[in-house]
């Protein structure tokens, strides 16, 4: 047993213990908290499995602003947590499902001690088509060049999933302002924070998006940073949140998408097919539909989280204008 | 057996507490919580697989090996996610504040619903 | 010259952990909130620094040096931002009537000796 295998038995036990944690604890604000830091326990599982840029996504989306979500939900639920615990199903029921869930698992299990060895792999020719599109950085030339339909595909569905959440409002509310980041009324702690760190936030977050092209990064991790940022300085009430009316931010919403769609139809007549990039201007295009993504990706996150338009009276001088 | 086998059974393990969770659980809350973990454990299952499909790169040894299309596969895949969850979290704010509950047993009238505010 | 830097390393990080402990042990064993937010930041701003100081030599600098050291500024920013906002958010409400908790009269509210208090 090498020390590196010790470490990894260590990390997932606690995992593992987190897990059950998750599903045992009885308040759904202590399972919140627990999911919190079972993605930064995730996140190093990740950097010992050699993917350095998804275990930043993971700590930034997975674990930071999934767990402020779902932190927020359990502490808007806790009234109404009493009732459930009367409405579980009976001991045998359970261990029925227990066994199931067993199988289940022992199946996957099988599955992963069955894997083909050698293991098949897509890395050589992603390494032999790499240099084409001037990144250094694999991951960032999978997403941008090989799988960037996927890609466009992800950052188009992004704002279906903002429209759904602000569908959720009452009707008098609709094209006031996100009701979910309530201001913090007391103190002074948090409106500090909000004034120091996002300085440094962005820097940081800019950085992730333009070192992801030949480092680990990219523009995910870096809009969840900035993301970040601008929901510290909601929360702490330095700004009010946009207006779902907005015209501006409705454009900056759609500007990612709209670049990556317009150069990949470019890429049509430039390079013969949809999203092609012409040899030599690769690197540009892609740094360009970086920029739009990090524009578009932080609003979007930002404003997921701000949930839909609330019907509080300081956030109504604006709805008159429906749109 | 190695590390990565035993992230492997770990993510195994994971799919398994989480189909437990999301059936047994009574609350909306604590079901959406499970389907995160089921998620999670998807994704390690496709990191085991990066990480076994790596070796092969310049970059072997630094510590950021492994097959890059699972790896960017993952990445898509928490965004969306994220996405889901933050739809999934705002239908069930939604829910409690409309009938003051938060499961979805319908078997059931839920307590008395507080009106919703008059139209114009 | 590099076994006395991971020496160093070893014996720092062995420190930071043993702090990191300590605080755990106060988190579970402490009574009420306010002592386990001051077993907690203790450690993490000690425990980390610890840390911190000890990975120095590991990496390069000055780059290196001050990425690490951005880290343990960054976490004490948040940790004492968090407790704040935890203590203010448990702090016993008959504080605010007074400035200071053992200035609290021991007479009933309506007694008439008791309207010379602020």
């Amino acid at each position: 047993m090498t020390s590196a295998l010790l470490v990894d038995a260590a990390l997932v036990l606690l995992v593992l213990g987190l897990a059950l944690w998750i599903t045992a604890a009885r308040a759904a604000y202590g399972a919140a908290v627990g999911f919190v830091a079972y993605g930064l326990l995730l996140t190093i599982v990740w950097v010992r499995l050699a993917a350095v840029d998804v275990a930043m996504t993971e700590a930034a989306l997975g674990s930071g602003l999934t767990g402020l979500l779902l932190l927020g939900a359990a502490a808007r639920l806790a009234p109404y947590e009493a009732a459930e615990h009367q409405r579980r199903p009976g001991p045998w029921l359970r261990v029925l499902v227990g066994i199931l869930c067993a199988a289940i698992a022992a199946g996957l299990a099988a599955v992963v001690l069955l894997l083909p060895d050698p293991a098949p792999s897509q890395a050589l020719a992603v390494a032999a088509q790499l240099p084409a599109t001037g990144l250094a950085n694999p991951v960032t030339g999978v997403l941008m060049a090989y799988r960037a339909i996927d890609t466009l595909l992800e950052s188009v569905v992004l704002v279906p999933a903002l429209i759904g959440v602000w569908s959720l409002s009452t009707e008098m509310a609709w094209g006031g302002r996100p009701g979910f980041l309530t201001p913090w009324r007391s103190g002074s702690a948090l409106p500090l924070l909000a004034r120091v760190l996002p300085p440094f936030g962005i820097l940081v977050g800019i950085h992730l998006v333009w070192a992801g092209a030949d480092d680990p990064g990219g523009k995910f991790q870096g809009a969840a940073v900035l993301a970040a940022m601008w929901i510290l300085v909601m929360v702490a009430g330095l700004r009010e949140p946009p207006s779902v009316s907005d015209r501006l931010m409705r454009f900056l919403l759609i500007i990612g998408p709209l670049c990556f769609i317009g150069i990949g139809a470019a890429g049509i007549r430039l390079a013969g097919a949809f999203l092609a990039y012409p040899e030599a201007y690769a690197k540009p295009l892609i740094l360009a539909i970086e920029v739009g993504l990090t524009i578009s990706v932080t609003a979007v996150l930002g404003l997921l989280l701000a949930g839909p338009p609330a019907p509080e009276p300081q956030y109504q001088r604006r709805s008159r204008r429906r749109s | 057996m190695s590390g990565t086998t035993l992230f492997g059974l770990c993510a195994a393990t994971l799919v398994g507490l989480g189909l437990y969770g999301l059936i047994c659980q009574p609350g909306a809350l604590r079901k959406i919580l499970a389907f995160n973990l089921i998620g999670s454990g998807v994704f390690l299952l496709f990191g085991v697989i990066a990480q076994r499909g790596g070796g092969v790169l310049a970059l072997a040894g630094t510590g950021r090996d492994g097959d890059p299309v699972p790896q960017a596969l993952v990445i898509t895949g928490l965004v969306v996610a994220f996405a889901a969850t933050a739809i999934a979290v705002t239908l069930l704010v939604r829910l409690a504040e409309t009938s003051a509950r938060g499961t979805l047993e319908g078997d059931e009238p839920p307590p008395q619903a507080p009106p919703d505010e008059p139209r114009p | 010259m590099s076994l006395a830097l991971d020496l160093f390393t070893i014996v720092a990080v062995t420190l930071g952990a043993i702090f990191f402990l300590a605080g755990t042990v106060g988190l579970l064993r402490f009574p009420d909130t306010l002592t386990r937010l001051h077993a907690l930041t203790k450690a993490d701003n000690l425990g980390l620094g610890l840390v911190v100081l000890g990975l120095l030599p590991q990496t390069t600098a000055p780059l290196g040096w001050i990425g690490l050291i951005a880290v343990w500024l960054l976490a004490l920013l948040s940790g004492a931002t968090v407790g704040q906002l935890l203590a203010e958010a448990v702090r016993p409400p008959e504080w605010d009537q007074n400035r200071t908790p053992d200035a609290l009269p021991n007479v009933p509210p309506n007694a008439p000796e008791a309207s010379s208090h602020d």
